[in-house]
């Protein structure tokens, strides 16, 4: 590790680490939800919600009970747990409180608890054995960068929605799959080159 | 007490702990934020069959019946439930239905390996769109059947099989009307037709005549022979193609008898 202050974590876990496009995770949603702003949007502060949740969660699982038994091999099955509760959780609010995004968010709201952006944000505070700020802080900041590929993504897809595009590169998810690919190359490659 | 048994003790008490104190918010939530629905949607949505065929044009079963209870769509908007069902939520919403005759698909081309030219092999992916996008068909016609059976895929009901000759044959007593395998159909071979419709012509193609007699024996050459001959003026001949008016045919047969190519059917 090699720098390990919150600042440091949090750029890298929106960045350098970028969940969508340099991790390849939880990519279910980054074509599924971003055909509009809108729902996009949505999308993000629920998952945003959810990881920052499972970061706590998970953080207080793991060292106050998995730990002192000994039984670290449970983290995947215990965090799956609460990640599955949390989403219901989610759910149970939108639904009550915002029926509009709940539907037009569809099947993609109960898949945030297979989303494994969640999954990969918790089991990396376990694996860089961050304490609790740095955990929570790493869950906003993978939760934040989700939001930022996925808003860049649905604003791509939203505005070339009236443009021409070439019948090589084709329409609606094969079109998504090539921007997420130029997406990915400058993400990876231009925050490479900017020490953070 | 072995080590292997505290093991085991406190990885199942563990798990299982978490899943009852999970368990448990869950339920307290489900009470906190409990959304309150209107009870008719439920009794609608327990009388539709469940399939989520889609077939309505909403979402889903549940949302067919919200839209029955909440905007106002028909009651026998479920094609698969069909009558009966309507009946049903007809007697829970307290309308009356009157039986509507059911549609089913019917196959609108008769070139099979029989009739239409073949240009090549085709050994790829079983799929009719697959085919498509490699060229433009793998028969002659660019407008026929390629009867690779993604209609017979698409049903979920299983009424739809690979004929003989290539085409998809309807099993009537199967099929729900749901429409599943019109949409599948990257040609547009597949159309609704109802059993009182009883003349109908069997081709697409809106080639020129000279181009449909190159590939196909038996497609629609656009000659005008039955839109002159019928006596109803039900036919009429648009891009080299007859099309019938349902509502004025007669069902007479002139047009069956006159046809050069026996590209219209009467059934």
């Amino acid at each position: 590790m090699a720098d390990a202050s919150l600042f440091a974590i949090f750029m890298d876990g929106v960045f350098l680490k970028n969940f969508l496009v340099v991790q390849f995770l939880g990519l279910c949603s980054f074509v599924g939800v971003t055909k509009d702003v809108k729902s996009a949007t949505g999308m993000s502060g629920a998952v945003v919600f959810v990881i920052a949740m499972s970061a706590i969660a998970s953080y207080v699982l793991y060292t106050f009970i998995l730990v002192p038994l000994k039984l670290e091999y449970l983290n995947t099955i215990a965090f799956i747990i609460v990640i599955a509760a949390l989403v219901q959780l989610v759910e149970f609010i939108l639904h009550r409180h915002v029926p509009a995004l709940y539907r037009s968010l569809g099947i993609y709201l109960p898949l945030i608890s297979t989303n494994c952006a969640v999954l990969g944000a918790v089991l990396i505070n376990v694996l860089n054995e961050y304490d609790f700020l740095q955990s929570v802080t790493f869950g906003i900041a993978a939760g934040v960068g989700y939001t930022v590929a996925m808003l860049i993504m649905a604003s791509i897809r939203e505005r070339s929605n009236v443009l021409y595009v070439p019948k090589a590169v084709g329409r609606g998810v094969t079109y998504a799959f090539f921007i997420a690919l130029i997406m990915s190359m400058s993400f990876a490659n231009y925050f490479k080159v900017i020490p953070l | 007490m072995s080590e292997l048994t505290t093991v085991l003790i406190n990885t199942v008490s563990v798990l299982v702990g978490l899943c009852i104190a999970v368990g448990a918010m869950l339920v307290f939530a489900s009470k906190v934020f409990k959304v309150e629905t209107n009870p008719l949607v439920d009794e609608v949505a327990s009388l539709l069959p469940g399939a989520n065929c889609g077939g309505c044009g909403f979402a889903g079963c549940a949302s067919c019946a919200e839209a029955i209870v909440l905007k106002g769509a028909p009651i026998n908007s479920c094609p698969v439930g069909g009558y009966d069902v309507a009946k049903q939520i007809g007697a829970v919403m307290g309308q009356e239905i009157s039986e509507s005759e059911k549609a089913f698909p019917f196959v609108r081309c008769q070139g099979g390996q029989a009739h239409c030219t073949t240009l090549y092999d085709y050994h790829g992916v079983e799929s009719c769109k697959a085919a498509l996008m490699l060229c433009d068909s793998t028969k002659g016609c660019t407008y026929g059947c390629i009867g690779l059976g993604t209609c017979v895929k698409a049903c979920q009901f299983d009424a739809l099989s690979m004929g003989e000759d290539g085409f998809p044959v309807v099993n009537k007593n199967l099929c729900t009307s749901c429409g599943n395998c019109i949409a599948a159909c990257p040609n547009g071979i597949l159309t609704f037709a109802r059993n009182s419709e009883k003349v109908h012509v069997l081709c697409r193609s809106h080639d020129k005549g000279k181009d449909v007699k190159a590939v196909c024996e038996v497609g629609c050459i656009g000659c005008k022979k039955c839109e002159k001959a019928c006596p109803v003026e039900a036919i009429k001949v648009t891009d080299f193609l007859a099309e019938i008016d349902q509502e004025k045919c007669t069902a007479c047969g002139t047009c069956v008898e006159i046809c050069p190519q026996k590209s219209i059917e009467l059934r």
